[in-house]
């Protein structure tokens, strides 16, 4: 029993690790109907800032904000570049250009940084609580709670915001949103702006945890992927709650499912996701999208 | 028949070129380089394959590398364990993956663009860890050496009688490939200019109105899967006999991207697309490596920084360029190209650009 | 043999004598595609991008060797060309590379080819084409007990398995009643040592009471290592690549758990014991075994080869001097370069392979004290000394003597 609720417990650490970039995802996918396949590169290199300024001596609380603006601006100044450009060509193009940012992105962190990993300094204590002899650590434990204050602040800046409800028109009804005099295109790069702040508070959260190298999201990018899917793409909530639940799953399956073994987990814990979808074709949080004709 | 020949529109003359070029070329350059434009062939098989299933019907998938892996270990496990001929396992191996492409295409009917891509992609990332559980079949993290033939006696002949040198393996396969190749982009000609690209691309373009118009939707996407998946088994087949190796790691995550972005950049819902495609992704990160580094106009400072970044910032850079500046991919830029020239010389009367429309590639 | 035998026994015989006569007659000087009579052309297919390119500065540590031995004057007064191409770690690249660097630039020898799939996926050409795939950076013992089917072909480092027969020697000698629990990647790296660890165990065998294995896509070992505690296991074996060795051993400690462990080579540098450390490892009772030199470590501050070594790696730019793979690269570039040497003015690939794969008996100033790099006859596996040492908190502590794995592995 000890052993299974261990299992849960470590299943939700994990878990939360998918979550937060998985609302990364989410915060991108609302603001222009896109999967960025980037979006785990951007945030390691945005971690990579945060390591280049506190090993320059800088303390790790004046170098997260600042990280937070790079990661912003640069966020802004690939949707103006890169995406601006093939803003309204087919999904394919777009989906096509953040799986080249991915590598290029990759590339470049490998080039300037190496691949040694290296350690990331954490602001949560590297101990663990006692939970009746289930154990869990302070810094899993904090990955959650930042997942959850961002997830907070996703909500209110959509749901309780000016900007956010701009942000939700522009998304979803450009034409309409362009003949009420809306920015549509800033709108559009305000959303990169901020799913890349998003996914570097997620680096710097995750980076003490899985050390910090260049293909350190990459591994993580699927399992956030999938979360996002499985909570329904458009919700923030859906997003965290669905990290959680991949993050279980998939220490259940390796553990306890009969001729699977830990080797496979990944492999079973996507098969039941995707079963799931088949039952629930817009996850666990989505709202039946209406078929235009 | 003369006749014929004179009023054929250019494109046939420009097709005759191609394959007298394809079947020509492997004469005049070494065994080596032919053995590349093996897997460019190979590649550009699998690519017509997706474009099937992506350009024509619209569905979505980043796993189509999991197909060929099929394809190619049931080759080489017929060839290695119940002594077949590997010639004949292609066709094998090509029924069987399609078979199981059609089955996967049933669940994926139920599935919207986006869930499907994440399903097709998990299926791409986990394909090395399946591969390597039954290992008494597909001898597990070791792989299986595929024998690569020695040319048919015919095929040393004719090829002795033109260059005056010896066939090698390698230069045989590139035949055997070429074949497949021709043969099967020939099969997605034809399929495209009739009834069921016809259904496949009003299925594309609207679903309600296709239904409305009597073609049977699931019918129609569930075999694009399947022919789309016949394709990439045909492809992993002839990958494992041209690289005379399967492995678990010949079939990462990045050989599903390749397919993909080799699709796209050629253009979509086009024939000769792949073939572009599939040379652009085949060669453009072995070349970012060697040829830039190898080019004395180019400054020693970029030279070398270009290599020791490595050829994934390469990749990167110059598919966004190509995504940025034709969307439409190669084909697109191609047709655009030469409306605008055929514009100029017969004045504005001429409106067939052969662009697609817009929203044609919407997945 | 047919009618022309007896004729060709006297040619024999008549050179024989010939050379019988010319006494010290030195050899006559004989070259082979890839040398000129200023170059020697080398090749190499390495990760140096995707999942596996923390390898890729193995390629560039050698380069940074080869550099500093042409910069000597080179091998007899040739210098040494290294060609380093791209393979990501995909077989399916590394046939069409290597082919390349054997028919395009007539490479003299592959030397150092990275990953088991890689290499595994071009012996049989390089052999048919009768190419020396030398030093190939990879433990698997197929490369070294398979000599007698692929003559062209050696490995050069420890095999995993012989390394796993010194931590069965050692479980049995100092923790006889221990519960083994393992935990492997699923690939040729973790099956090699589990295989060489339950051989090494022969008869107690049934120490381990558990194994678990993961694959590299997985995000981390935490559902193996809870179910290894639960086992009841006492002794922990992890068979992993560093970064998930790192991220087990900071697991283990989470999850309050006290086991002996052991560490394969592989991830034992004192830069990731650090790393481990950082991130909340507590490090007690770990094992492993060794045969390089660690950069990291002070007790080499002052050694020759330590020093060479830095000098050499200074000039790689893109290399890091801390990385325990660096080291590994000059180590066996050294070995290279030594058997080029000594095959002197007969500069044919059968030379080379016949004195890399019988006659080497060198002292590698890169590896350990004594450990010594050396191949008969009859015994292929170059390097079969290794060490075990203890982490003692901030360093690794030498234990005990070398132990000799040679004959152990048939």
């Amino acid at each position: 029993m000890q052993e299974f609720l261990q299992q849960v417990v470590s299943g939700i650490a994990t878990g939360g690790i998918f979550a937060s970039l998985a609302l990364a995802l989410v915060l991108i996918y609302n603001a222009m109907g896109l999967v960025n396949f980037a979006q785990g590169e951007m945030a390691m290199f945005a971690t990579f800032v945060a390591y280049a300024l506190v090993t320059r001596g800088m303390s790790y609380w004046i170098a997260l904000p600042i990280t937070l603006v790079v990661a912003f601006a640069g966020g802004l100044l690939i949707q103006r570049v890169v995406i601006r450009p093939v803003e309204r060509a087919p999904i394919l193009t777009l989906v096509i250009i953040t799986l080249g940012l991915a590598a290029l992105v990759n590339g470049l962190a490998g080039f300037i940084f190496g691949y040694v990993p290296r350690s990331f300094p954490s602001p949560f204590p590297s101990d663990t609580v006692d939970l009746l002899g289930v154990f869990v650590s302070y810094r899993d434990l904090g990955v959650i709670g930042v997942s959850g204050l961002v997830l907070l602040g996703i909500y209110l800046l959509l749901q309780r915001t000016t900007v956010g409800l701009t942000l939700r028109a522009a998304a979803h009804h450009p034409e309409a949103s362009r003949l009420l005099g809306v920015q549509v295109s800033w709108m559009l790069a305000l959303g990169w702006g901020l799913a890349s702040a998003v996914g570097a508070v997620s680096g710097i959260m995750v980076a003490p945890i899985l050390l910090l190298e260049p293909n350190m999201m990459q591994s993580i990018i699927i399992y956030a992927f999938a979360a996002a899917v499985l909570g329904g793409i458009e919700s923030p909530l859906g997003a965290v709650v669905g990290g959680l639940v991949v993050g279980v799953t998939i220490n259940l399956a390796g553990a306890y499912l009969p001729f699977v073994g830990g080797d496979l987990q990944l492999a079973v814990g996507l098969a039941i996701i995707i079963a799931v979808l088949i039952i629930r074709p817009n996850g666990l949080f989505g709202r039946a999208a209406v078929r235009r004709v | 028949m003369l006749q014929r020949i004179r009023t054929a529109p250019p494109r046939y003359w420009l097709v005759a070129i191609v394959v007298i070029f394809f079947v020509g070329f492997p004469t005049v350059i070494s065994s080596f380089q032919t053995s590349l434009w093996t897997q460019a062939l190979v590649l550009a098989i699998a690519i017509m394959g997706l474009n099937i299933l992506v350009g024509y019907s619209g569905q979505l998938s980043l796993g189509h590398g999991a197909f060929m892996a099929l394809g190619a270990y049931t080759s080489a496990i017929l060839a290695h364990h119940y002594k077949l001929d590997y010639l004949i396992t292609i066709p094998i191996a090509a029924l069987l993956t399609g078979v199981v492409g059609f089955l996967f295409g049933i669940p994926a009917l139920r599935l919207s663009a986006l869930y499907l891509a994440l399903a097709t992609f998990a299926l791409a990332v986990v394909t090395p860890s399946l591969i390597k559980r039954p290992d008494a079949l597909t001898g597990g993290v070791q792989g299986i050496l595929v024998i690569q033939p020695d040319p048919p006696q015919f095929a040393q002949d004719t090829f002795a009688t033109v260059t005056g040198t010896v066939m090698s393996s390698d230069q045989w396969i590139y035949y055997v490939a070429l074949f497949c190749a021709l043969l099967l982009f020939w099969v997605a000609w034809n399929l495209v200019r009739h009834r069921p690209g016809r259904a496949m691309r009003a299925i594309r373009d609207g679903e309600v109105a296709a239904a409305a118009s009597g073609v049977n939707i699931a019918g129609y996407k569930t075999m694009a899967f399947g022919i789309s998946a016949f394709y990439a088994g045909t492809a992993g087949s002839l990958f494992g006999l041209a690289t005379g190796f399967v492995s678990p790691d010949t079939f990462p995550v990045s050989l599903s991207i390749q397919l993909l972005v080799g699709a796209v950049v050629g253009g979509l819902a086009s024939i000769p697309g792949p073939l572009l495609g599939a040379i652009f992704a085949y060669f453009l990160p072995i070349e970012s490596n060697q040829w830039v580094p190898s080019q004395a106009w180019i400054p020693v400072q970029i030279a070398s920084t270009v290599k020791n970044a490595g050829p994934a910032v390469s990749y990167g850079v110059v598919l966004i360029a190509i995504m940025m500046f034709a969307p439409n991919g190669i084909v697109g830029l191609v047709n655009s190209g030469y409306a605008a020239l055929n514009r100029r010389l017969r004045g504005a009367g001429d409106r067939e650009t052969g662009q697609m429309p817009p929203d044609a590639q919407t997945v | 043999m047919g009618p022309k035998a007896p004729r060709l026994a006297a040619l024999a015989v008549f050179f024989v004598t010939l050379a019988a006569c010319g006494g010290t007659a030195t050899p006559t000087p004989q070259t082979d595609i890839g040398i000129t009579s200023d170059s020697i052309l080398l090749g190499n297919t390495i990760a140096q991008s995707g999942p596996a390119a923390a390898y890729g500065t193995i390629g560039n540590a050698e380069l940074a060797y080869f550099t500093y031995v042409n910069g000597q004057g080179g091998v007899n007064g040739r210098k040494i060309n290294f060609k380093i191409l791209d393979d990501a770690y995909n077989p399916a690249q590394t046939v069409p590379l290597t082919k390349q660097l054997v028919e395009n630039d007539q490479v003299f020898a592959m030397f150092s080819g990275l990953g088991t799939q890689d290499q595994v996926s071009v012996r049989d050409y390089l052999n048919s084409k009768k190419v020396p795939q030398l030093f190939v950076a990879t433990g698997a013992t197929t490369f070294n007990k398979d000599f007698g089917s692929n003559p062209w072909t050696l490995g050069w480092q420890p095999p995993y398995q012989g390394e796993s027969h010194i931590y069965a020697q050692d479980v049995l000698k100092n923790h006889a009643g221990a519960k083994i629990g393992v935990l492997y990647q699923n690939d040729d790296y973790g099956q090699d040592y589990l295989k060489g660890l339950t051989d090494g165990l022969g008869s107690n065998a049934s120490m381990i009471v558990a194994k678990e294995s993961y694959d590299v896509t997985a995000a981390n070992t935490a559902a193996q290592l809870t179910k290894l505690k639960a086992s009841g296991a006492d002794t922990l074996f992890i068979f992993a690549t560093p970064g998930f060795t790192i991220k087990s051993l900071v697991t283990v400690t989470l999850l309050h758990w006290e086991p002996t462990i052991y560490l394969n080579s592989v991830s034992n540098p004192q830069v990731y014991m650090g790393l481990a450390k950082k991130a909340g490892a507590a490090l007690k009772n770990v094992t492993s075994v060794g045969y390089l030199k660690d950069p990291t470590d002070p007790q080499w501050a002052n050694d020759e080869g330590m020093k060479l070594y830095k000098t050499v790696i200074a000039s790689c730019s893109t290399c890091k001097p801390e990385d325990g793979f660096n080291i590994y690269g000059v180590a066996v570039a050294y070995t290279m370069v030594d058997v080029l040497k000594q095959a002197g003015t007969v500069m044919t690939r059968k030379n080379v392979m016949d004195i890399a794969a019988n006659k080497l008996n060198e002292t590698n100033p890169f590896l350990l004290p004594n450990v010594k790099v050396r191949t008969t006859s009859s015994d292929h596996f170059p390097i079969m000394q290794e060490q075990v040492i203890t982490w003692n908190g901030t360093g690794w502590t030498l234990q005990g003597s070398l132990i000799d794995e040679r004959g152990t592995i048939k």
